[in-house]
């Protein structure tokens, strides 16, 4: 099998808050390869975005990573000097956050905000001030023609508010894909827009990723999301991975039952007639847990081994359960 | 079974903008038109399901029928009554038998109240219950809605999400009321925790024999929980019917589209043709002239673009506003 684009081994980062250590990823190991959409589902206080926030280089006290191992492209990113960090992000691995009107700066123009990324990591700008401006101006241009915003040439010049926001959510994709990164993490990148909007969304970025050769991560907590757009994908749950494997495999016979429980919760448009079956109980808080299986007080199948400590199994068909079962 | 619900032509717009001197000026300020000619019915015990995007006005017509925003023209008819001309004694009265839940169960939970509290507040505002029998009420509605007594004292911090829906719940339903507007109740849940409040929200329409106006932007939701929907854009229906015949073979081109955007976790729709929408929403501001969807309709012709189309009927119950039903369709 070919190298990992991106290769995560027993991440573990934990926040100091004065409840006690909040164990927010507790062990995640998964790995993104060169082309592939990764699909990482989970809910709020899985640890999903904790964990990529961790390959960016973002947790900042009170968080840290604890130990565990970030290896892009075989280098390692866990102890990386911010230096060598900043010429990192953006330019080889670049995030869109969910929420595109707080992550754009609403003092500058989108025109200076995609422009800064290009002159900052950019290496085959010409070297003069004003050819380097002109060409970056071109760059900005061309990439947000390419995310869908029309006239881009007349709206470089305005800020965040004076676009809605599937507008500002490509905007956002447009300055994370300016310089071609080789892996693009993308942060619930439509939650917060409309059905219509999400699937032009989601097919721009699926598109941008056939035409660079882009590995993307997606992190959602809709696995019709997933279904459509991921080719392989990892649920989280309390920070720790509980199932991984291809796709259209892990949805068609799940077998950790928070996957199965996750499918039988949700209603679907093709079987309105499926009784929906809620999980019952509530995702546990992340300090002091027991050793044992995270999902255990609210699983259907718990057994007595579940309070011991269960690790990730794998399976066949490049598949991996955390289950006794 | 005649209607518990009967909205005609309801109308709500908002002046936006402008500023004070313009407005004191007379001069003519820039309106939103969140909700523009809505007409609709809920027979009693059913469920009625509003589908829409963003913007399209669905909150403001769920509280334009509640008069929490006073609509501009139109009727609305609960139970025989024209709730719209009600003066505020007879419409205090009314809104007992009517209530909402709110989408944000942080926002709309008062955080320095108790539980407790917040459950007696309407029920000593209405003068329904006090003393122990107040305190008996409010302990059999947090038991209805999944909660324990030992929760009675506690403030909203103390409670997850989908445990706070549960308050929002206790609190519109204390009164006993007969009609119920859910105002996107679980979009703000985790997948998980939604399906809950959904059987809830089910279990309690049973028990209590309720009628809802559920509104959501989740079609497999709306599908899921409605015996009838009603598709909005732009402040306006544009087909409504029987759940199951309006999901199963939806007519108008939006409903089509709106549909075929759902992402689906068992690929259903593979193999079917895809409809995708351009552009964004239009603004409410300035809606487009004629039918409000043509500049995104992909069957639009020149009478679209300058004539609002007529509102026809597949049968007896499944409407659609378009010109070129039934042509257009497969």
């Amino acid at each position: 099998m070919t190298e990992p684009l991106l290769a995560i081994n027993d991440l573990r980062v934990a926040f100091a808050t004065p409840h006690g250590l909040v164990r927010a990823v507790d062990g995640v190991s998964l790995d993104v390869r060169p082309g592939e959409c990764l699909g990482v589902v989970g809910e709020s206080g899985s640890g999903k975005s904790v964990t990529f926030a961790a390959v960016m280089g973002l947790i900042r006290p009170p968080g840290r990573i604890e130990s565990g191992s970030i290896r892009f492209d075989g280098r390692e990113l866990v102890g990386l000097d911010r230096v060598d960090y900043r010429s990192l992000r953006g330019r080889d691995i670049a995030m869109t956050l969910q929420d595109a009107l707080t992550s754009l700066n609403p003092a500058l123009t989108v025109g200076t905000q995609i422009t800064e990324v290009l002159l900052a990591h950019a290496e085959d700008l010409p070297s003069g001030r004003h050819a380097r401006h002109r060409e970056a101006r071109a760059r900005a241009i061309e990439m947000m023609h390419l995310v869908g915003i029309p006239a881009a040439e007349h709206r470089l010049g305005d800020y965040p508010h004076q676009f809605s926001g599937g507008m500002r959510q490509r905007m956002m994709i447009a300055i994370a894909l300016s310089c071609r990164p080789r892996l693009l993490i993308a942060d619930e990148p439509t939650t917060a827009l409309d059905v219509t909007i999400q699937a032009q969304v989601l097919e721009l970025i699926a598109g941008i990723r056939a035409t660079l050769g882009m590995s993307v991560a997606l992190i959602t907590h809709d696995l019709g999301v997933v279904a459509e757009y991921c080719d392989r994908v990892a649920v989280l749950y309390a920070g720790q991975i509980v199932e991984s494997g291809p796709t259209a495999s892990v949805i068609g016979a799940p077998r950790h039952p928070y996957t199965a429980g996750l499918l039988a919760s949700v209603p679907m448009l093709s079987n309105l007639d499926r009784r929906i079956r809620p999980i019952d109980g509530q995702v546990p808080g992340l300090v002091d847990l027991p050793p044992g299986c995270r999902f255990l007080p609210r699983c259907p199948h718990a057994a007595p081994v579940c309070v011991s400590t269960i690790a990730m199994r794998a399976l066949e068909h490049d598949r991996a359960v955390r289950c006794v079962r | 079974m005649t209607a518990l619900l009967e909205v005609e032509n309801l109308v709500k717009h908002y002046e936006v903008g402008g500023g004070l001197l313009p407005r004191l000026l007379g001069h003519k300020q820039p309106r939103v038109q969140a909700v523009n000619g809505v007409s609709l019915a809920i027979r009693a015990g059913e469920t009625l399901g509003l589908i829409g995007e963003s913007g399209c006005g669905k909150s403001t017509l769920g509280r334009a029928i509640l008069r929490l925003h006073e609509p501009d023209s139109g009727t609305i008819r609960f139970a025989g009554t024209d709730v719209v001309g009600l003066d505020a004694a007879a419409m205090k009265a009314m809104r007992r038998r009517m209530q909402i839940i709110f989408q944000n169960p942080y926002a709309s939970l008062n955080p320095r109240k108790t539980v407790a509290d917040i459950l007696a507040a309407p029920l000593r505002l209405h003068g329904v219950a006090a003393g122990p029998a107040l305190r008996e009420r409010v302990m059999a509605m947090l038991a209805a809605v999944g909660l324990s007594a030992e929760h009675a004292s506690r403030y909203p911090h103390q409670f997850s999400g989908g445990q706070r829906q549960r308050i929002g719940i206790a609190r519109a339903l204390i009164l006993n009321p007969e009609f119920v507007v859910c105002d996107e109740p679980v979009s703000a849940l985790d997948v998980s925790i939604q399906a809950q409040i959904i059987d809830l929200l089910a279990r309690l329409k049973r028990d209590f024999g309720l009628t809802y106006l559920f509104i959501s932007h989740d079609i497999a939701v709306i599908g899921y929980v409605s015996d009838h929907v009603a598709v909005m854009y732009l402040g306006q229906i544009v087909e409504s019917g029987p759940a199951r015949a309006v999901l199963r073979a939806p007519q108008h081109p939006y409903t089509r589209a709106l549909m075929s955007a759902v992402p689906r976790i068992d690929r259903a729709r593979q193999g079917e043709p895809q409809i995708r929408l351009h552009g964004d929403l239009p603004s409410p501001m300035n809606p487009p002239a004629g039918c409000r969807f043509h500049p995104r309709c992909a069957f639009a012709t020149g009478i679209c673009r300058a004539t609002p189309p007529p509102l026809r009927q597949l049968d007896a119950m499944h409407s659609v506003v378009c010109h070129h039903f039934p042509e257009v369709m497969p």
